[in-house]
């Protein structure tokens, strides 16, 4: 009798040693992630604070301290004032050729992959996965193995150093991307879907445009996500295929940041590193609130 | 009058697989076809093939008389209701159900007459402001059903429009669109692997295997007098018995000797039967093996069996015994005394039965 009375009274005090035992683990896996996040965010914390320090206070000052007295000044030189080489406007017309090749830049290469993949996933022609496969192949060639044939054949077009001549550059390199998404996710839209429309009398531009485009959001906020911070940040492209007035403003934050004379501004170049950074970052925090996925869960059967 | 759907030699061909094979077959205006048969047979490919989905490899394939080999699915004037349903999800069943209107550029005083028609007719005018995603399957099937009534076509398309939902709304739907169809008197084509769908709904039925008709003919023909074994096997639930048997001609007709398990064979004599070949399949419907007093006639004969395993089924009870090696299925009363283990006393009715070649599988008689 005692043997039995005393079990429950054993197991339930094994069983708050062991949800003591998850508690503390669970605390662990905290402090673990806590840590994590703060190793990633500390360059962030110090390219912020220190772009709002006074050079005087940079000299003095310790690396991770806040600043003892907020300056917006460097953001002002960085913005209009900080030289890259021998202009000394600061970052802000770069700034406008970044907006002015990677806003066409995105919306031609997600609408052509869009257009792409809705013909590739729902419209099964001879080839067509031959076709897929060399896209999906482009996606891999380095950028660096491109730059010559591709500055030939922007001098042929009669666009090389300009701003379309970027445009063109970045569309050609991210349909591979922007096709892939858009395949993988037309893919698993039943095909009877079309059929229907077909039988509706719908033509193919207007399937596309009726049916597939409204039901497309999801993927097309991961393509303009994906286009323009690639558009954005690129570097080499931008180094390669521009002149003088056309560079992007990551070709002009390297300039700023390489050609002080003197003293190095820390500040400026912390504040104009960030102005560069900024729409990235916009757009993650803008696009991701309409990442909204199922828009199709219902259509074909519940 | 002309028959509304026509097709002759009709070949189909994926590269060098061929999957539909010299099909001919033609409905008259107000009839029910049912293509019937196992997955893969080629049954919805040959509905893509009416609806102009599917170009065809060989022959021709009319609608109301006109050649549709070069013609598109829109120009064909049918409607097709699919599996999935295939509702468009972004659109409001109103424009679901007026796309189609839209897309042709009929004016918006049709569209909207149409859609109201249609709306009471499949009562479903609360839901026209929702999203398909906001419908319960039974719902969508109906807007999926309106969505080819307000077309008005020559010609309905049905690919297996009920296989998504449950078994009781299955039902329900199945007699809604035989309902349909009487009031409609319109013309069907309805693609289906389930043969109850196809017994109920058909005014003429084919049965399809590997891209090649099995046998065209009304539920009656096709249940009672199945072309060959396949067809036999596949039409009706639980499946035709199929009974290996040797025959011996007498002096009125054929004696058909049976083996049975543990005992002597059973002797049955069909005096209707003639010139059979020695070697036989006797098919017989599990509800022409009974008991003895429920059926008399000259065909009926007794023979005792051991039974094995026994299903009741609430209005009939099934019972399973063994005869020329064959597990057979007797449909029997529900208060049958028949238990498991216990010989039994059946009673075959040989008045419809069917005899099969077992070489050829093909029907004898």
């Amino acid at each position: 009798m005692t043997d039995v009375s005393a079990t429950p009274a054993a197991a339930a005090a094994t069983r708050s040693q062991g949800a003591g035992l998850k508690t503390a683990l669970r605390w662990g896996l905290y402090l673990i992630l806590a840590l994590f996040a703060v190793y990633y965010l500390l360059p962030l914390f110090v390219m912020l604070t220190t772009s709002l320090k006074s050079l005087e206070e940079i000299r003095t000052g310790d690396l991770v301290a806040l600043p003892r007295e907020v300056t917006f000044d460097a953001w002002a030189k960085a913005w209009s004032g900080a030289c890259t080489g021998i202009q000394c406007e600061g970052v802000r017309p770069y700034f406008w050729n970044s907006v002015q090749i990677a806003v066409p830049g995105v919306l031609i290469s997600t609408l052509l992959g869009a257009v792409n993949g809705y013909v590739i996933a729902q419209w099964r022609f001879k080839g067509a996965n031959i076709i897929f496969a060399l896209m999906l192949f482009g996606c891999f060639i380095p950028f660096q193995v491109v730059l010559l044939p591709m500055a030939r054949l922007l001098g042929l077009m009669g666009i090389a150093g300009t701003i379309p001549g970027l445009i063109f550059v970045h569309v050609i390199y991210g349909i591979g991307f922007t096709t892939l998404f858009f395949r993988n996710y037309y893919v698993t839209i039943p095909q009877e879907l079309v059929k229907a429309a077909k039988v509706d009398g719908a033509s193919f531009l207007r399937i596309f445009w009726s049916i597939f485009l409204p039901l497309s959001i999801p993927i097309i906020v991961v393509s303009v996500i994906w286009q323009f911070t690639q558009i954005w940040n690129d570097f080499l492209f931008g180094v390669s295929f521009s002149s003088a007035g056309t560079q992007p403003v990551t070709v002009a934050l390297n300039n700023i940041v390489n050609s002080t004379t003197g003293v190095k501004e820390y500040n400026v170049d912390m504040a104009a590193a960030i102005i560069a950074a900024l729409p990235t970052l916009l757009v993650y925090v803008v696009a991701g609130k309409y990442f909204i996925r199922g828009l199709t869960a219902g259509s074909v059967k519940g | 009058m002309a028959p509304i759907l026509d097709i002759q030699h009709l070949y189909k061909n994926y590269g060098a697989t061929e999957i539909l094979k010299d099909i001919n077959v033609s409905i008259e205006p107000g009839d029910f076809l049912v293509l019937v048969g196992p997955s893969g047979c080629g049954k919805s490919t040959l509905l893509n093939c009416i609806a102009g989905l599917e170009p065809i490899t060989g022959g021709t394939l009319k609608i109301g008389g006109e050649d549709m080999t070069h013609v598109s699915p829109k120009d064909r004037d049918i409607a097709m209701v699919f599996q999935s349903y295939a509702l468009y999800p972004t659109m409001s069943v109103a424009k679901n159900i007026t796309f189609g209107m839209k897309v042709r550029g009929v004016d918006q005083a049709t569209q909207d007459r149409k859609l109201a028609e249609v709306a009471r007719q499949l009562q479903i005018e609360p839901l026209l402001k929702r999203r398909p995603g906001q419908l319960s399957g039974g719902q969508r099937q109906r807007v999926a059903m309106g969505r080819a009534l307000v077309r008005d076509p020559k010609l309905f398309l049905f690919d297996e429009p009920l296989s998504n939902l449950d078994a009781k709304l299955r039902v329900e739907m199945r007699t809604e669109i035989k309902s349909l169809h009487q009031r409609l008197g319109a013309s069907m084509v309805y693609v289906t692997h389930d043969q109850i769908e196809a017994m109920t709904l058909a005014t003429k039925i084919v049965v399809m295997k590997g891209g090649v008709i099995q046998q065209i003919g009304t539920p009656a023909e096709i249940y009672n007098k199945p072309a060959n074994l396949f067809v036999a096997d596949f039409m009706g639930s639980p499946a035709m018995n199929l009974i290996p048997a040797k025959a011996r001609a007498n002096g009125v007709g054929t004696k058909l000797e049976i083996a049975r398990d543990g005992a002597e064979p059973i002797v049955l004599t069909d005096a209707r039967a003639k010139n059979l070949p020695e070697d036989v399949i006797l098919g017989l419907r599990p509800e022409d093996i009974s008991e003895p007093g429920y059926r008399s006639g000259e065909s009926v004969q007794e023979a005792q069996c051991q039974v094995a395993i026994v299903e009741p089924a609430g209005a009939d009870t099934y019972v399973m015994t063994t005869l020329g090696g064959k597990q057979i299925t007797a449909r029997l009363h529900a208060e049958t005394a028949a238990a498991p283990g216990a010989a039994h006393t059946f009673a075959f009715d040989l008045g419809k039965v069917s005899y099969f070649n077992p070489g050829t599988g093909e029907r004898i008689l």
